[in-house]
């Protein structure tokens, strides 16, 4: 189905305030995780204003779908996207990220705040809780369906291919469940496929009779088209393999792995010197990487 | 003598005792808690009938979930079953589950609060011929020392049943610890069971020509209860007084009992099949010597792993058996100034 334009424009709009308020958040922190949120925010905002049938004044609604995020690092990508969809005050998240006492923990905790589904981390556990709700929506005659977005990084853990295994086994009962991998080929250490290959990841996949789509994961037309897909496939659960840039938006962050774990500010001086990289970013971001002049120059 | 508030078998000493193992009571305990609840559902790796989860396979083959040998994915897709309203127990043996899968039921159920029951079979050195690589020795420290998460060694069959079902209905995260081996079925559907309260099973009365009031307590769980009260019956004959307290309940423990029977009994001994690290024995001891150290000897493994060969001669070889909880006893009595 296509998007009218109006609500792409609104879409990619959206993906681009998330970006801008992730880096804010970031910046005032002063550590985590810069580039993979950057890459997962045009499918953070396709889901969250999109995709997902879910109500933020009423989190704990019973119908409503779930997002898992398994790849819990990229997380700031996930509260400044549930913040603008009015789960929780913007401000708080850009002013509280990773301090004391505050609901927006380095890595999600299920307790601190409403509208996340589950904690996480430590990598490799997000598909089988996913499995978990998926199947019990199957025992309660749950109309929900369950997406879990994980990191290309994380099928490195011997508890991700536990899982691809588990749900291929279990066939059309877990067609409720949709995994959306961020293909990004970045990890801490250097690139996936020199520090442990992971390709060819369709294959493993079919293998373990999975359903396969692959998508430009900053195109979100395509990629709201293979979510549509994926619920039209009856006898398997799917995974979406969205091929994303780390650090998408912000020209010096980009593909380079040296940016995976740090904030603007502490990064690679390469490229933007560090005392220069959080206005250098949100500049870009205002600007869509010198597209548009900005009103201060 | 006895409590008679517990309410023993009558046969508790006899040779002729029922035997059973307490994994036996967990089977009965799923499939009495899966006909109470309908959101009880049972995950297995690979281990279903040794784990006695095939009862309630075959009566609810629709909540039954085989995982194969998967013990991440058996812990990860319970936690994900038990934050969607599912009450999931997740049995293997110990070793794997909660030993391989540790950090799982810390992330992802633990600090998640998803309502898992994980089930460790095969626990302690009675596992036996087996030998070290399956005989779970570590599990009540590795579980007891997570925050949020509550901890029962039931002692026979029938409290195993009890714990099973009283798990089920408590919210949250519990490790229920089982083994392997037949032992004494000498608890009755009459005795109390509930859970954080330890249950005072043996008393020295101090009355005509038996011992004297209890000169030291000796608080238990698991197979080793059963071990202690024979070890009481025998010190009783020989002229020493003690208290047996069942602990089927590690965390939380029951300080209240525990204090008043420290301050009774003046020594204390712990006994049970497992590390003496961080056990029982290291709860215990935490406790009192806050609130009123007296001093103590342990009953377990020291620092080694076990080995293959019969139960009965590991407990004996390894420091279990009832001469070592009676040598202990009279030790720690003459540490009493």
């Amino acid at each position: 189905m296509e998007l009218h334009e109006k609500k792409l424009q609104f879409l990619e709009e959206m993906a681009n305030k998330i970006r801008r308020d992730l880096i804010g958040a970031l910046i005032e922190a002063k550590s985590g995780h810069s580039a993979g949120p950057l890459g997962m925010a045009d499918i953070f905002a396709a889901m969250y204003f999109h995709v997902l049938n879910h109500r933020p004044s009423q989190p704990n609604w019973p119908d409503r779908d779930r997002l898992i995020l398994s790849n819990g690092h990229i997380c700031p990508v996930q509260y400044a996207a549930m913040a603008n969809a009015g789960y929780f005050p913007v401000e708080e998240f850009k002013s509280t990220l990773r301090k004391l006492d505050s609901r927006f923990q380095g890595h999600p905790h299920r307790g601190s705040l409403p509208g996340l589904e589950t904690t996480s981390g430590p990598l490799g556990s997000g598909i089988s809780q996913a499995i978990g709700m998926a199947l019990a929506a199957r025992l309660n005659g749950g109309k929900y369906r369950v997406y879990c977005l994980t990191s290309d990084g994380e099928h490195q853990e011997g508890n991700t291919w536990e899982a691809i295994m588990f749900a291929g086994k279990q066939k059309s009962k877990l067609n409720n469940l949709t995994v959306i991998m961020d293909r990004n080929n970045i990890q801490i250490d250097g690139f996936t496929e020199e520090v442990m290959p992971l390709e060819s990841l369709r294959e493993k996949y079919e293998s373990f009779n999975w359903h396969v789509i692959e998508v430009n994961g900053h195109d979100i037309q395509e990629f709201v088209s293979a979510v549509n897909e994926a619920k039209a496939i009856y006898e398997k659960p799917t995974v979406i393999i969205a091929h994303t840039v780390p650090g998408k938006g912000v020209s010096f962050m980009e593909n380079n792995y040296l940016w995976h774990g740090n904030p603007p500010g502490k990064g690679p001086e390469n490229l933007v010197p560090k005392e220069r990289q959080g206005a250098e970013a949100l500049k870009e971001l205002r600007t869509l990487q010198g597209q548009i002049k900005s009103e201060h120059e | 003598m006895l409590n008679k508030n517990a309410k023993l078998s009558v046969k508790i000493f006899a040779q002729d005792i029922e035997q059973k193992p307490t994994r036996d009571g967990y089977g009965e305990g799923l499939v009495f808690a899966g006909e109470g609840n309908s959101n009880v559902v049972v995950l297995c790796a690979d281990l279903t009938e040794s784990t006695r989860s095939e009862a309630f396979s075959k009566k609810f083959p629709e909540r039954f979930f085989e995982v194969g040998v998967a013990e991440q994915n058996l812990a990860t897709i319970a936690a994900g079953m038990g934050i969607s309203g599912k009450i999931p127990f997740i049995s293997s043996y110990a070793t794997f589950s909660p030993g391989r899968n540790w950090e799982q039921i810390r992330t992802t159920i633990s600090y998640n609060d998803s309502n898992v029951k994980i089930a460790g079979a095969h626990a302690g050195i009675s596992v036996g011929p087996d030998g070290a690589t399956h005989q779970a020795i570590e599990d009540i420290a590795t579980m007891r020392v997570m925050a949020n998460m509550k901890v029962f060694v039931p002692c026979d069959a029938i409290e195993a049943k009890k714990a099973t079902v009283a798990a089920a209905k408590l919210w949250g995260p519990v490790y229920l610890r089982f083994g392997r081996e037949k032992m004494p079925v000498f608890t009755t559907e009459e005795t109390p069971f509930t859970p954080g309260k330890a249950e005072i099973f043996w008393e020295s009365s101090g009355k005509g020509n038996r011992a004297k009031k209890p000169q030291a307590a000796i608080i238990a769980c698991g197979s080793l209860t059963h071990y202690a009260l024979l070890a009481a019956k025998e010190l009783d004959e020989e002229g020493v007084g003690v208290c047996v307290v069942n602990c089927h309940t590690i965390k939380p423990l029951d300080e209240n009992t525990i204090l008043e029977i420290a301050k009774r009994c003046g020594a204390v001994v712990t006994a049970e099949e497992h590390q003496i690290s961080g056990g029982l024995g290291g709860a215990v001891s935490e406790f009192l010597v806050k609130k009123y150290p007296v001093p103590m000897e342990f009953i377990g493994m020291k620092n080694v792993f076990g080995e293959s060969g019969e139960p009965k001669e590991l407990m004996e070889k390894y420091g279990m058996g009832v001469k070592d909880i009676k040598n202990a006893v009279k030790k720690v009595i003459a540490r009493k100034k």
